[in-house]
């Protein structure tokens, strides 16, 4: 498909439907994330690329033959290796017999967490949850060392009569947005602190408080979100968010303890479990919504940049 | 009381149901966008609190109906305004509707006495 438009929104498509599948399948806080970052989040940072970069692609000249067999033979090899697997659903399966049921049966007594989802995430698989914080965060830095731009202070008269002219064009959307935003802030903070008992943790969280953001940015222009939102603040915030997670980790590891072993956090294990999950929860919460909010500004930020050169080019051929 | 319940519930969940299947012939039939979003987005709010209210019959008390209140009342802010922005951003990018135009109308007239 040429149409990068349409690519974008099929993939969107597929990321709700693989959402609902995973209902099916009763994994619910996988289906959350998949429709809040497969198919929210993502799609909307993908269009806001392609306002960027243009929508069709460009014509390919190479022949596609190579690309075909060098895919066909990974593939194989890929289907050769399952095959040493156990069967699907095989109940002597390595995964059912080792790890699942002590999750299953000790994760209440072991971390007291309704949601063993969350257990496994926070407690148990601390490690990697760190790491897919510090990747969030990587690409946040990356983001910002390639595309922030150094702007000079606006004028407050300008973006004031830009925000009138824009509020005429727009009234209903931002009198809708208006009465939504505090809502969805609200059930953001509602994913964080629920996640311990159903569905929910920093992620979603994180990304949901992050589109409130957007939204508001698209509906009452960047300048006036900048003003809003201040940058320097929400970089804080990102690097805060991975220190916090990281030195839950170096206190337990101080007060004699393992690497994340939480029970180290209070003289009562479970309730040291709670508190270790509730911080990192809320660092990696913290910094999703940030990394997505620097990745919004930068990349609309630029767009709105190439707007302006090209304005200031026409007035002054005009002159 | 509960076969009243399950029979109310299935017949929200019925009408629900059948105005999306609608919505979906829309926007197979219709012949231009601005015709099609407008099938959608109609039909769209009203099933979306049928099918709500028929699940609150269903699951009488308790927490769950307060939270498919809070999507109802979100579903009936949200989606009018999405219909209305794609609208919007359509007729704002210059996709002009199909409309009928004069001569076709007469057409239509002098063939149809």
């Amino acid at each position: 498909m040429k149409d990068l438009l349409s690519v974008i929104m099929l993939s969107g498509i597929y990321g709700l439907l693989s959402a609902s599948f995973f209902v099916a399948m009763d994994a619910v806080d996988v289906a959350f994330t998949e429709a809040s970052v497969g198919a929210g989040i993502s799609t909307l940072l993908m269009l806001v690329a392609i306002t960027m970069t243009g929508r069709s692609e460009h014509p390919v000249r190479h022949k596609p033959v190579l690309a075909l067999a060098v895919v066909i033979i990974t593939g194989s090899l890929l289907i050769y290796g399952t095959l040493d697997m156990p069967y699907f659903g095989s109940a002597d399966a390595p995964v059912h017999t080792h790890v699942a049921p002590r999750y299953i049966n000790d994760s209440m007594q072991e971390v007291g967490v309704p949601n063993i989802v969350t257990s496994v995430l926070a407690s148990y698989r601390a490690f990697d949850t760190f790491g897919e914080v510090i990747v969030i965060f990587t690409a946040g830095m990356g983001i910002l060392a390639l595309l922030s731009v150094v702007r000079r202070p606006e004028d407050v008269a300008k973006i004031d009569s830009l925000n009138d002219s824009m509020h005429e064009q727009h009234l209903i959307l931002r009198v809708v947005a208006k009465i939504l935003i505090p809502f969805i802030l609200l059930y953001a903070l509602y994913v964080q602190f629920h996640g311990d008992y159903g569905p929910g943790g920093g992620f979603q969280a994180g990304v949901i408080f992050a589109s409130a953001i957007f939204l508001y940015a698209m509906l009452f222009g960047m300048s006036t979100a900048r003003r809003v939102i201040n940058q320097s603040f929400i970089q804080l915030i990102a690097a805060i968010g991975v220190l916090l997670y990281g030195s839950v980790g170096v206190v337990s590891l101080l007060s004699g303890k393992n690497y994340f072993d939480y029970s180290a956090l209070s003289a009562d294990p479970i309730a040291g479990q709670h508190l270790g999950i509730l911080l990192i929860e809320l660092g990696v919460g913290f910094t999703v919504a940030s990394v997505m909010v620097i990745i919004f500004f930068n990349f609309a930020g630029r767009r709105e940049n190439s707007q302006n050169l090209e304005y200031n080019n026409k007035e002054n051929k005009k002159v | 009381m509960d076969t009243l319940m399950n029979i109310g519930s299935g017949l929200f969940l019925f009408i629900g149901s059948f105005l999306c299947v609608s919505g979906g012939v829309g926007i197979l039939r219709f012949p231009d966008f601005y015709t099609r979003m407008h099938a959608v987005g109609v039909t769209e709010t009203l099933a979306t609190a049928m099918i709500l209210i028929g699940l609150m019959l269903q699951n009488p008390g308790g927490l769950v109906d307060v939270k498919l209140t809070i999507i109802l009342l979100m579903t009936f802010f949200i989606s009018p305004t999405a219909s209305h922005a794609l609208a919007k951003a359509a007729m704002n990018n210059g996709l002009v509707p199909v409309l009928n135009k004069q001569e076709d109308n007469e057409k239509v007239k002098s063939s149809n006495p």
